[in-house]
């Protein structure tokens, strides 16, 4: 009879055979085209750079980030950790820029790569807001940003606004405790979680300013520039053959000056407002098609945003002296 | 039985088994979440092989993706109850099941006394049998030291 492979209570432990370990590709890697294709961390880089338009300096640095991970995963191969020291390096970082300058989809991709690296075991993005950290009334606090933590863990957590945290006009304010449980678990779980907070760049300056504690467990402070309206245009001509849509004859020209009025008005937040503009656009193209009703409509004319559609916008209507 | 020979309570999965590591407890969790069940963790302190409803320590935990989460939890429930039996359960949501589909106990006192058997004699010559833990003479909270 074969022994048992668990031992009976009472009766001595059997001797344990190590189990067999299994075979990790990044973890007899010796060089770095070895990690890279044992993670294929290289796909997800090259994605970065193919989707997303501009950004090179948020680009360069991720690449840096990501070297280094490579360089670290390399390391420990050979046994080069630090001594008396957790091996997991912080990754804790910080976005800042104006709205729609890509934050929460760069966040998406950074996750994606530590997974695959091995850095986070799942690799999936808990996006949360003030809301979901801080409760209501006394003692509600702890335990909401508690639950939001354990969701996270094995990922990354996505803090946005993460400055409306900090309330320095109401002392009592609950933002302070739900600060204190996240710096704790910032320090005490680094190999679980990786925290990006975002926000915009003067706000989260008072904010660190206001939390040195949080300024220093964050090791990468990523700077998110505006667009250009060159890199504008890109991203809606991606964003509209995304839909199977395509700009017409002129339309691209009219969509331009579109821009540039846009960009001087108010409240301009880059990509998600190409995004606003263009749905706007559709809508008026949609409708422009729907006025004739007894006209067979071809692929092309269902397919192609005219520069009417675009100069409707009441943008040009402000601008008009 | 619902008790066997060394006197350790024995409910849910595993518990023939000697005590599960962390790790292993981690690879169980993580199986459960891979199958999309909310973990909880439950506590108590009567070792009745038929007291199935324990106290709950804190909410049972939905959406979470790994482990990490659950083990946290475990090791709070450990540093405040360190001589309760604690169990870890496992809800499947699943329309129709709706139910624990894992239970398994993950913390023991330092010693289980066992459990003694008491005899009522009823009528005429029948003798009924019940199973009593000697740790329940004791008050609630003070069963296994502490």
């Amino acid at each position: 009879m074969s022994t048992p492979l668990y031992s009976i209570p009472g009766s001595p432990a059997p001797a344990a055979a190590p189990p067999p370990a299994p075979p990790d590709p990044i973890g007899a890697a010796r060089t770095v085209n070895e990690v890279l294709a044992g993670s294929r961390v290289e796909a997800v880089m090259d994605e970065l750079d193919r989707d997303l338009v501009g950004l090179a300096p948020v680009k360069s640095r991720i690449r840096d980030i990501a070297a280094l991970l490579v360089v670290d995963k390399l390391r420990a191969n050979l046994g080069l950790v630090p001594a008396g020291r957790t091996p997991a390096p912080s990754l804790h970082m910080c976005f800042t820029g104006n709205p729609g300058t890509g934050k929460t989809t760069v966040a998406l991709r950074i996750a994606q790569i530590l997974h695959r690296l091995g850095y986070v075991r799942q690799g999936h993005v808990v996006s949360v807001t003030r809301d979901d950290l801080v409760g209501q009334y006394i003692g509600h606090t702890a335990p909401k940003t508690r639950e939001v933590l354990k969701k996270a863990m094995g990922g990354v957590l996505f803090i946005d606004e993460a400055y409306y945290l900090y309330r320095p006009e109401n002392e009592r304010d609950y933002g302070q405790e739900a600060i204190e449980i996240l710096l704790q678990a910032m320090e005490n779980h680094r190999d679980d979680l990786v925290v990006i907070l975002a926000g915009y760049k003067e706000r989260m300056d008072t904010f660190f300013r206001s939390n040195p504690g949080m300024n220093s467990r964050i090791a990468h402070h990523i700077d998110f520039p505006d667009y250009t309206p060159d890199e504008l245009l890109q991203i809606a001509e991606r964003m509209l053959a995304g839909r199977q849509y395509r700009f017409g004859e002129g339309a691209r020209a009219a969509f331009a000056q579109y821009l540039g009025r846009r960009t001087r008005q108010p409240h301009f937040a880059n990509a998600r407002s190409v995004r606003n503009a263009l749905d706007r656009a559709r809508l008026r193209a949609a409708s422009r098609l729907f006025a004739d009703r007894d006209r067979v409509l071809t692929e092309a004319e269902l397919t192609t945003i005219l520069p009417a559609d675009i100069l409707a916008s009441r943008v040009f209507a402000a601008a008009a002296p | 039985m619902m008790t066997n020979p060394t006197g350790r309570v024995t409910q849910g999965q595993f518990s023939f088994l000697p005590d599960l590591s962390d790790d292993e407890i981690r690879m169980q969790v993580d199986y459960g979440l891979r199958k999309g069940h909310a973990w909880s963790v439950e506590y108590t302190d009567d070792p009745h092989p038929r007291n199935t409803y324990w106290e709950m320590f804190g909410m049972p935990m939905f959406d979470l993706r790994d482990a990490a989460g659950v083990m946290l939890e475990l090791a709070q429930c450990r540093r405040t109850f360190p001589d309760h039996y604690i169990r870890l359960m496992a809800f499947d949501s699943t329309r129709g099941v709706e139910s624990i589909a894992m239970s398994f106990i993950v913390n023991r006192p330092k010693s289980e006394p066992g459990f003694g058997l008491v005899r009522q004699e009823a009528e005429g010559r029948n003798i009924r049998c019940t199973v009593h833990a000697y740790a329940a003479d004791r008050p609630e909270g003070e069963r296994f030291g502490a």
